[in-house]
């Protein structure tokens, strides 16, 4: 219990990805929300990368936990971008009427 | 009990259950300005966790890119919007109980999958840039990114460009009916185009 391994991070990540998909589940109208816990999934698969490249002492792990968080910064400007235009558009940001934009 | 391996241990404890208690405040919090500051402290309570498996530079990273700039934008973001949040929230109370029970059942699988899992004996072989023990965290990463990942670093780099023009594209707007200076309109204007000379003759008006 004392001795920190591999599977306590890997029990942390699995916890803060399933909190995640929870915040996707239950806060189906508040697209904000979403944005937020798709950066929490985010979060817990770079504590995977980092936790497996410091266990098997392997830098490749980190690297690619950088690029990640590249694309999640690039992911949320854009994201954000979109909201900010669909609010201009619509007045509000319900997600449930999204569909009506098609076409 | 060791003081060596005491420490370490309550800072993971520490750092661990902010980062999940955090987490789940993000999710379930009432206001979403709220849920941003959540946020924050979630990421600092990652890159607590970061320093101490000995990623230095990705906790110092996690926390200029996600508490400086991500953050903020969604701050930014949720500030600027006009919402009515009380109606976001409906159904929170219907998809609780799903919701609740998909994440159970993903954790339980992801820890179960997790405690099983063996390194293989091969692995040892198979790194593609071993840390060696007497280069820093930072010196270590600067040594692989701008040699091997040279061309993976570029196309990040590209990825955040189109990503910043994206966003201005998207966002910016040109109201009509504003008026605006125009510069070069205003440099090629000739004294014939401004002034009309007119013979006015004695008696008439214009």
């Amino acid at each position: 219990m004392m001795e920190i391994g591999l599977v306590h991070y890997l029990a942390v990540a699995a916890i803060i990805f399933s909190t995640g998909v929870f915040g996707i589940f239950v806060n189906r109208k508040n697209v904000i929300v979403i944005l937020m816990s798709v950066e929490l999934i985010l979060l817990s698969v770079n504590i995977n990368f980092v936790a497996f490249s410091t266990h098997l002492h392997d830098l490749g792990g980190q690297i690619f936990a950088l690029f990640v968080l590249t694309v999640a910064a690039a992911e949320a400007a854009v994201g954000l971008a979109i909201l900010v235009v669909y609010f201009r558009n619509r007045g509000n940001i319900a997600v449930s009427n999204i569909n009506l934009m098609k076409g | 009990m060791d003081l060596a391996v005491l420490l370490p241990a309550v800072a993971f404890y520490v750092f661990a259950g902010a980062a999940i208690a955090f987490a789940f405040g993000v999710v379930s919090a009432r206001n979403p300005v709220r849920s941003v500051l959540f946020l924050i402290m979630t990421f600092f309570s990652a890159a607590g966790l970061f320093v101490l498996m000995g990623a230095e530079f990705l906790a110092m990273i996690l926390i200029m890119v996600y508490v400086g700039a991500v953050a903020v934008l969604f701050l930014f973001v949720v500030m600027m919007l006009d919402i009515d949040f009380v109606e976001l929230r409906q159904g929170f109370a219907d998809y609780l109980p799903l919701g609740g029970l998909l994440a159970f059942i993903l954790t339980v699988e992801l820890i179960v999958l997790g405690a099983s899992w063996h390194v293989s004996t091969k692995a040892e072989g198979l790194r593609q840039a071993p840390i060696s023990g007497d280069t820093d965290n930072l010196r270590a990463i600067s040594e692989v990114l701008y040699t091997d990942y040279a061309f993976f670093i570029e196309a990040a780099g590209l990825v955040l460009l189109v990503a910043m023009i994206g966003a201005i594209v998207l966002t910016n707007f040109h109201k009509p009916g504003i008026k605006r200076q125009n510069i070069s309109a205003q440099v090629a204007r000739k004294a014939e185009d401004g002034v009309e000379l007119v013979d006015v003759k004695p008696g008439q008006g214009l």
